[in-house]
């Protein structure tokens, strides 16, 4: 008996892991003539950024999985700490992830 | 300038142990157990941190396929939100040239690439002898891999056997560290994409879940790229 669905999941894997590499390998090829200063790779750049800000923002706010079973005030309580240690103790990115973590879990087990 | 294999190792030893290694660790902790929590397979975490080896596009792959996005969505998905390896390896392939290795060798070496090492070398590399750039890259980059790596099997295997919350904690540290280490980014039109998208992404899940992360880098994209031009052009204007 085949597994239909452990075939589907490689393969989607193997295609991302191919479409990231077509990346790394255009790069390797471009890497003496192209001008990363231009406008499209401005605007790539744009285009990631702003899905990067949508996925994470639609996992804090609409999340898939265990995440749902929290309620929405916890994970946007523990983003508001994590960001005001950032940016308020010296933008340690570690000390911030671990104060918005741990405030998270505190908060889960407590309520 | 370093002209000595052994410091030049040294060197790329002691600056990847410390904060880069400790927070791939703790994020692909975060990822594996996000995959574990997807009810995905083990050597689909595994193959993900090896092959994809960056972050956003690996949650990106978990979180839409978990959706029920299509395959070609789910791929395309991943390969717009890595992108940004595409300009990091022509500014960073160039650095580490040697001549003797074979040129070939590089579209190996690239595969190492992330944000850490790239950032590191950048760094580093003024201060270490043109010949030993590619030993500094290859030595901190494996660092970088192992953590990931182990960080990967940690969260996977362990994510079962902690408590509920912890468990939480850590599927929750995905989408936490990304806010913040992008909280930092560099120039404005980054930071305003990432304001921009953020609640496009929110509002096009709600409308069109198999295509909102294409529709929101797009439109949230474009509008960012403009307004950055609007800004540049207003400034050439009064200069």
């Amino acid at each position: 008996m085949i597994d239909v669905q452990a075939i589907d999941i490689g393969l989607v894997t193997l295609g991302a892991i191919g479409a990231t590499y077509l990346w790394r390998g255009l790069g390797v090829l471009f890497a003496s003539r192209i001008n990363h200063e231009g406008a499209v790779f401005q605007w790539v750049t744009c285009v990631s950024y702003a899905m990067l800000g949508g996925l994470i923002a639609r996992m804090i706010v609409l999340p898939i999985g265990p995440l749902t079973q929290t309620p929405l005030s916890f994970r946007i309580f523990g983003v508001i700490v994590g960001l005001a240690v950032f940016f308020l103790l010296g933008r340690r990115v570690l000390l911030a992830v671990c104060a918005g973590v741990g405030v998270f879990i505190v908060l889960v087990s407590a309520f | 300038m370093l002209n000595q294999s052994g410091e030049v190792t040294r060197l790329a030893v002691k600056d990847a142990i410390g904060f880069p290694a400790l927070t791939l660790l703790a994020s692909m902790t975060g990822f594996g157990s996000l995959v574990h929590e997807s009810g995905l397979p083990f050597t689909v975490a595994l193959a993900a941190t090896a092959g994809i080896w960056g972050l956003p596009g690996q949650l990106t792959l978990v979180e839409l396929h978990a959706a029920g996005a299509s395959a070609f969505f789910v791929i395309l998905a991943v390969a717009l939100a890595n992108a940004r390896f595409l300009p990091m390896v022509v500014s960073f392939v160039p650095l580490i040239r040697s001549s003797a290795t074979h040129p070939g060798w590089m579209f190996v070496l690239v595969q190492m690439l992330s944000i850490n090492s790239w950032a590191a070398g950048l760094r580093r590399f003024p201060a270490i002898s043109p010949e030993l750039r590619q030993r500094y890259y290859i030595v901190f980059a494996s660092i970088c891999m192992a953590s990931g790596l182990l960080g990967t099997a940690i969260g996977f295997l362990g994510v079962g056997l902690l408590p509920r919350p912890i468990a939480l904690g850590l599927i929750f540290l995905n989408p936490l560290f990304f806010a913040i280490l992008l909280a930092g980014a560099q120039g404005l039109s980054a930071s305003t994409a990432l304001l921009i998208g953020a609640p496009l992404g929110v509002l096009f899940h709600l409308i069109a879940p198999d295509l909102d992360l294409l529709i929101t880098g797009v439109v949230g994209g474009t509008l960012a790229f403009l307004v950055g031009k609007m800004r540049q052009d207003r400034k050439k204007y009064h200069d």
